[in-house]
Protein backbone atom coordinates (compact mmCIF):
# COMPACT_ATOMS: atom_id res chain seq x y z
CA UNK A 1 0.00 0.00 0.00
CA UNK A 2 1.22 3.89 -0.85
CA UNK A 3 0.55 6.39 1.03
CA UNK A 4 -0.76 10.13 0.67
CA UNK A 5 2.41 11.09 0.18
CA UNK A 6 3.89 8.10 -1.91
CA UNK A 7 1.20 8.31 -4.25
CA UNK A 8 1.68 12.22 -4.37
CA UNK A 9 5.24 11.20 -5.81
CA UNK A 10 4.21 8.99 -8.00
CA UNK A 11 2.15 10.83 -9.84
CA UNK A 12 5.16 13.56 -10.41
CA UNK A 13 7.19 10.53 -11.14
CA UNK A 14 4.84 8.81 -13.69
CA UNK A 15 3.70 12.26 -15.34
CA UNK A 16 6.97 12.25 -17.17
CA UNK A 17 6.96 9.03 -18.11
CA UNK A 18 7.72 5.46 -17.70
CA UNK A 19 11.39 4.42 -17.14
CA UNK A 20 12.59 2.46 -20.23
CA UNK A 21 14.32 -0.14 -18.02
CA UNK A 22 13.10 -3.94 -17.76
CA UNK A 23 11.75 -3.30 -14.64
CA UNK A 24 10.04 0.20 -15.02
CA UNK A 25 7.67 -0.14 -11.59
CA UNK A 26 10.56 -1.32 -9.73
CA UNK A 27 12.46 1.56 -10.26
CA UNK A 28 9.42 3.54 -10.01
CA UNK A 29 9.11 2.19 -6.71
CA UNK A 30 12.85 2.72 -5.44
CA UNK A 31 12.44 6.31 -5.93
CA UNK A 32 9.49 6.47 -3.67
CA UNK A 33 10.26 4.46 -0.79
CA UNK A 34 7.95 1.66 -1.93
CA UNK A 35 7.58 -1.99 -3.71
CA UNK A 36 7.25 -3.14 -7.81
CA UNK A 37 3.73 -4.59 -6.46
CA UNK A 38 2.11 -1.51 -4.40
CA UNK A 39 3.25 0.47 -7.19
CA UNK A 40 1.50 -2.17 -10.39
CA UNK A 41 -1.40 -1.93 -8.10
CA UNK A 42 -2.29 1.44 -7.23
CA UNK A 43 -1.88 2.13 -11.45
CA UNK A 44 -4.57 -0.67 -12.07
CA UNK A 45 -6.26 1.06 -9.16
CA UNK A 46 -6.36 4.20 -10.87
CA UNK A 47 -7.38 2.99 -14.31
CA UNK A 48 -10.40 1.80 -12.97
CA UNK A 49 -11.09 4.25 -10.86
CA UNK A 50 -10.50 6.34 -14.45
CA UNK A 51 -8.45 8.62 -12.58
CA UNK A 52 -6.19 7.56 -15.54
CA UNK A 53 -8.52 7.09 -18.76
CA UNK A 54 -5.78 5.74 -20.80
CA UNK A 55 -2.14 4.49 -19.53
CA UNK A 56 0.15 4.23 -22.59
CA UNK A 57 1.91 5.53 -25.44
CA UNK A 58 1.18 8.91 -26.04
CA UNK A 59 1.87 10.12 -29.86
CA UNK A 60 2.59 13.44 -30.88
CA UNK A 61 0.40 13.63 -33.88
CA UNK A 62 2.38 16.19 -35.95
CA UNK A 63 5.30 14.22 -35.58
CA UNK A 64 3.99 11.47 -37.34
CA UNK A 65 3.13 13.56 -40.52
CA UNK A 66 -0.56 14.98 -39.05
CA UNK A 67 0.08 18.52 -39.56
CA UNK A 68 -3.47 19.65 -39.95
CA UNK A 69 -4.98 19.81 -36.48
CA UNK A 70 -8.35 21.14 -37.07
CA UNK A 71 -10.67 22.18 -33.82
CA UNK A 72 -14.05 22.42 -35.01
CA UNK A 73 -16.77 24.26 -33.10
CA UNK A 74 -20.46 23.66 -33.42
CA UNK A 75 -23.17 26.23 -32.22
CA UNK A 76 -26.14 23.22 -31.61
CA UNK A 77 -29.54 23.73 -29.93
CA UNK A 78 -28.96 23.01 -25.98
CA UNK A 79 -31.52 20.10 -26.08
CA UNK A 80 -29.85 18.32 -29.25
CA UNK A 81 -26.09 18.51 -28.26
CA UNK A 82 -26.75 14.72 -27.15
CA UNK A 83 -27.71 13.68 -30.74
CA UNK A 84 -25.58 15.84 -32.54
CA UNK A 85 -22.81 14.55 -30.79
CA UNK A 86 -23.51 10.89 -31.13
CA UNK A 87 -23.53 11.89 -34.77
CA UNK A 88 -19.95 13.13 -34.46
CA UNK A 89 -18.41 10.22 -32.40
CA UNK A 90 -19.17 7.80 -35.45
CA UNK A 91 -16.45 9.12 -37.66
CA UNK A 92 -13.03 7.39 -36.49
CA UNK A 93 -11.50 10.55 -37.85
CA UNK A 94 -13.07 12.77 -34.53
CA UNK A 95 -10.52 11.73 -31.82
CA UNK A 96 -12.66 13.60 -29.19
CA UNK A 97 -15.77 15.65 -28.72
CA UNK A 98 -16.82 17.83 -25.87
CA UNK A 99 -19.82 19.56 -24.52
CA UNK A 100 -18.25 23.27 -23.41
CA UNK A 101 -20.38 26.45 -22.03
CA UNK A 102 -21.55 29.47 -24.47
CA UNK A 103 -20.28 32.56 -23.45
CA UNK A 104 -22.12 34.74 -25.01
CA UNK A 105 -21.60 37.30 -26.72
CA UNK A 106 -18.26 36.74 -27.20
CA UNK A 107 -18.23 32.65 -27.80
CA UNK A 108 -21.48 30.56 -28.68
CA UNK A 109 -20.25 27.43 -29.78
CA UNK A 110 -20.93 24.91 -27.53
CA UNK A 111 -19.56 21.69 -29.12
CA UNK A 112 -16.05 21.13 -29.86
CA UNK A 113 -14.35 18.18 -31.39
CA UNK A 114 -10.85 17.75 -32.70
CA UNK A 115 -10.03 15.97 -36.41
CA UNK A 116 -6.22 15.36 -37.38
CA UNK A 117 -5.14 14.82 -40.96
CA UNK A 118 -2.00 14.78 -43.04
CA UNK A 119 -3.24 17.89 -44.73
CA UNK A 120 -5.87 21.30 -44.70
CA UNK A 121 -8.09 19.28 -47.65
CA UNK A 122 -8.22 16.23 -46.47
CA UNK A 123 -9.42 17.65 -43.32
CA UNK A 124 -11.92 19.98 -45.04
CA UNK A 125 -13.47 17.27 -47.28
CA UNK A 126 -13.40 15.16 -44.19
CA UNK A 127 -15.70 17.59 -42.64
CA UNK A 128 -17.68 18.03 -45.24
CA UNK A 129 -18.49 14.50 -45.80
CA UNK A 130 -19.81 14.73 -41.67
CA UNK A 131 -22.36 17.60 -42.31
CA UNK A 132 -23.68 15.75 -45.36
CA UNK A 133 -23.99 12.50 -44.28
CA UNK A 134 -25.52 13.27 -41.30
CA UNK A 135 -27.28 16.34 -42.39
CA UNK A 136 -25.86 19.15 -40.34
CA UNK A 137 -26.48 21.77 -42.90
CA UNK A 138 -28.40 23.94 -40.06
CA UNK A 139 -25.53 23.00 -37.39
CA UNK A 140 -23.46 26.21 -37.66
CA UNK A 141 -19.44 24.97 -37.48
CA UNK A 142 -16.17 26.81 -37.79
CA UNK A 143 -12.97 25.24 -38.37
CA UNK A 144 -10.14 26.56 -36.18
CA UNK A 145 -7.00 25.24 -38.08
CA UNK A 146 -3.89 25.49 -35.63
CA UNK A 147 -0.99 27.59 -37.23
CA UNK A 148 1.50 27.25 -34.34
CA UNK A 149 1.75 24.50 -31.71
CA UNK A 150 3.81 27.11 -28.70
CA UNK A 151 3.53 24.09 -25.96
CA UNK A 152 2.34 20.57 -25.99
CA UNK A 153 2.77 18.54 -23.03
CA UNK A 154 0.48 16.38 -20.55
CA UNK A 155 -1.26 18.47 -17.72
CA UNK A 156 1.10 18.84 -14.44
CA UNK A 157 -1.96 17.96 -11.92
CA UNK A 158 0.56 16.56 -9.19
CA UNK A 159 2.29 19.63 -9.02
CA UNK A 160 1.98 20.78 -5.52
CA UNK A 161 2.68 24.71 -6.56
CA UNK A 162 0.50 24.47 -9.54
CA UNK A 163 -0.77 27.94 -9.16
CA UNK A 164 0.74 30.99 -10.82
CA UNK A 165 3.90 30.85 -12.56
CA UNK B 1 6.90 3.00 -41.07
CA UNK B 2 7.77 -1.04 -40.47
CA UNK B 3 5.12 -3.08 -39.89
CA UNK B 4 6.67 -3.40 -36.50
CA UNK B 5 7.24 -0.11 -35.83
CA UNK B 6 3.04 0.57 -36.95
CA UNK B 7 1.96 -2.88 -34.49
CA UNK B 8 3.88 -1.09 -31.59
CA UNK B 9 2.20 2.14 -31.76
CA UNK B 10 -0.69 0.85 -32.35
CA UNK B 11 -1.80 -1.81 -30.01
CA UNK B 12 -0.05 0.04 -27.00
CA UNK B 13 -1.80 4.17 -26.61
CA UNK B 14 -4.12 2.00 -23.89
CA UNK B 15 -4.14 -1.11 -21.24
CA UNK B 16 0.02 -0.68 -20.85
CA UNK B 17 0.57 -3.81 -19.74
CA UNK B 18 1.07 -3.76 -16.03
CA UNK B 19 3.47 -6.46 -15.66
CA UNK B 20 6.78 -6.66 -13.62
CA UNK B 21 8.67 -6.89 -17.38
CA UNK B 22 6.19 -4.53 -19.76
CA UNK B 23 8.34 -4.58 -22.46
CA UNK B 24 9.09 -8.04 -22.13
CA UNK B 25 5.26 -8.69 -22.28
CA UNK B 26 4.99 -6.59 -25.63
CA UNK B 27 8.39 -8.54 -26.94
CA UNK B 28 6.87 -11.61 -26.90
CA UNK B 29 3.19 -10.06 -28.30
CA UNK B 30 5.47 -8.81 -31.21
CA UNK B 31 7.24 -11.44 -31.44
CA UNK B 32 10.61 -9.65 -30.90
CA UNK B 33 13.12 -9.64 -27.86
CA UNK B 34 12.67 -6.86 -25.17
CA UNK B 35 16.28 -4.90 -26.02
CA UNK B 36 14.38 -4.19 -29.64
CA UNK B 37 11.23 -3.01 -27.61
CA UNK B 38 13.43 -1.23 -25.66
CA UNK B 39 15.74 0.61 -28.29
CA UNK B 40 12.56 1.43 -30.76
CA UNK B 41 10.86 2.75 -28.25
CA UNK B 42 14.16 5.50 -27.22
CA UNK B 43 13.97 5.90 -31.15
CA UNK B 44 10.82 6.85 -31.46
CA UNK B 45 10.97 9.11 -28.01
CA UNK B 46 13.98 10.63 -29.09
CA UNK B 47 12.17 11.57 -32.66
CA UNK B 48 9.35 13.13 -30.75
CA UNK B 49 6.98 10.69 -32.23
CA UNK B 50 6.33 9.12 -28.57
CA UNK B 51 6.08 12.41 -26.46
CA UNK B 52 6.19 10.03 -23.48
CA UNK B 53 4.64 6.67 -22.19
CA UNK B 54 2.40 6.77 -19.23
CA UNK B 55 -0.79 7.60 -17.66
CA UNK B 56 -3.66 10.21 -19.70
CA UNK B 57 -4.70 11.50 -16.23
CA UNK B 58 -8.68 12.74 -16.17
CA UNK B 59 -8.92 15.94 -16.08
CA UNK B 60 -11.94 16.13 -13.38
CA UNK B 61 -11.16 13.57 -11.41
CA UNK B 62 -6.86 14.47 -11.18
CA UNK B 63 -8.14 17.91 -9.85
CA UNK B 64 -9.20 20.92 -12.28
CA UNK B 65 -8.70 22.10 -15.61
CA UNK B 66 -10.31 24.30 -18.68
CA UNK B 67 -9.67 25.19 -21.81
CA UNK B 68 -8.69 28.62 -22.60
CA UNK B 69 -8.62 31.33 -25.43
CA UNK B 70 -7.49 34.74 -25.44
CA UNK B 71 -7.49 37.03 -28.93
CA UNK B 72 -4.27 39.21 -29.29
CA UNK B 73 -2.79 41.15 -32.31
CA UNK B 74 -1.41 38.78 -34.72
CA UNK B 75 1.91 40.64 -34.06
CA UNK B 76 1.66 40.30 -30.69
CA UNK B 77 1.06 36.31 -30.60
CA UNK B 78 4.70 34.85 -30.13
CA UNK B 79 5.06 37.18 -27.07
CA UNK B 80 1.36 36.62 -25.31
CA UNK B 81 2.36 32.55 -25.83
CA UNK B 82 5.11 33.39 -24.57
CA UNK B 83 4.02 34.94 -21.68
CA UNK B 84 1.01 32.14 -21.11
CA UNK B 85 3.89 29.20 -21.31
CA UNK B 86 5.60 30.58 -18.29
CA UNK B 87 2.73 29.53 -16.40
CA UNK B 88 3.49 26.01 -15.35
CA UNK B 89 -0.09 25.42 -14.98
CA UNK B 90 -0.29 25.47 -18.99
CA UNK B 91 -0.26 23.25 -21.48
CA UNK B 92 -1.04 22.47 -24.90
CA UNK B 93 -1.12 26.12 -26.13
CA UNK B 94 -1.95 26.28 -29.65
CA UNK B 95 -2.07 29.47 -32.35
CA UNK B 96 -5.39 28.86 -34.50
CA UNK B 97 -7.40 30.50 -37.01
CA UNK B 98 -9.66 32.87 -35.43
CA UNK B 99 -9.79 36.11 -33.69
CA UNK B 100 -9.46 34.05 -30.39
CA UNK B 101 -6.31 32.75 -31.38
CA UNK B 102 -4.11 31.26 -28.91
CA UNK B 103 -5.47 28.14 -27.11
CA UNK B 104 -4.19 26.54 -24.50
CA UNK B 105 -5.38 24.37 -21.27
CA UNK B 106 -5.60 25.67 -17.76
CA UNK B 107 -4.63 23.09 -14.79
CA UNK B 108 -5.15 22.97 -11.34
CA UNK B 109 -5.49 21.20 -8.13
CA UNK B 110 -8.80 22.56 -7.81
CA UNK B 111 -11.77 25.11 -9.00
CA UNK B 112 -10.80 27.54 -6.54
CA UNK B 113 -6.87 27.68 -7.69
CA UNK B 114 -7.96 27.30 -11.34
CA UNK B 115 -9.80 30.65 -11.48
CA UNK B 116 -6.71 31.98 -9.29
CA UNK B 117 -4.63 30.71 -12.20
CA UNK B 118 -7.08 32.42 -14.87
CA UNK B 119 -6.87 35.50 -13.01
CA UNK B 120 -3.36 35.30 -12.83
CA UNK B 121 -3.18 34.92 -16.49
CA UNK B 122 -5.17 37.95 -17.13
CA UNK B 123 -3.23 40.11 -14.84
CA UNK B 124 0.11 38.88 -17.08
CA UNK B 125 -1.34 39.27 -20.80
CA UNK B 126 -3.45 42.30 -19.76
CA UNK B 127 -6.90 40.89 -22.10
CA UNK B 128 -9.40 38.75 -20.50
CA UNK B 129 -9.06 35.28 -20.89
CA UNK B 130 -12.17 33.25 -22.65
CA UNK B 131 -13.30 30.10 -20.08
CA UNK B 132 -14.52 27.25 -21.49
CA UNK B 133 -14.33 24.44 -19.23
CA UNK B 134 -15.50 20.86 -20.38
CA UNK B 135 -19.13 20.07 -19.19
CA UNK B 136 -19.50 16.74 -20.78
CA UNK B 137 -17.15 14.07 -22.74
CA UNK B 138 -18.74 12.31 -25.85
CA UNK B 139 -15.73 11.19 -26.85
CA UNK B 140 -12.45 11.26 -24.89
CA UNK B 141 -8.55 10.57 -26.31
CA UNK B 142 -8.49 6.84 -26.23
CA UNK B 143 -5.54 7.19 -28.95
CA UNK B 144 -4.86 7.15 -32.46
CA UNK B 145 -5.44 4.17 -34.81
CA UNK B 146 -2.34 4.50 -37.31
CA UNK B 147 -4.06 1.99 -39.49
CA UNK B 148 -7.79 3.87 -39.90
CA UNK B 149 -6.13 6.89 -41.18
CA UNK B 150 -6.09 6.23 -44.62
CA UNK B 151 -8.45 9.16 -45.63
CA UNK B 152 -7.64 11.38 -42.87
Amino acid sequence: MLNTAQQHALRLLIQEGLPLVSRPYACLAEQIGSDEDSVRAILKDWQESKLIKRFGLVLNHHKLGYVANAMVVWDVPDDAVESIAAKLIGFSGVTLCYQRPRRLPQWRFNLFCMIHGKNRADVLAYIDDIVQQQNLQHIEHKVLFSTFQYKQRGGRYAVASAGAA
Amino acid sequence: MDEFTLRLLDAYQKNFPLDEQPYLRIARELGVDENRVLQRLAELKAAGIISRIGPVFDHAKAGASTLAAVAVPKKDEAAVAAIINAFPCVNHNYAREHDYNLWFVVTAPDEDKLHDNIRAIEKACNCPVLMLPMEKAFHIDLGFSLRERATC
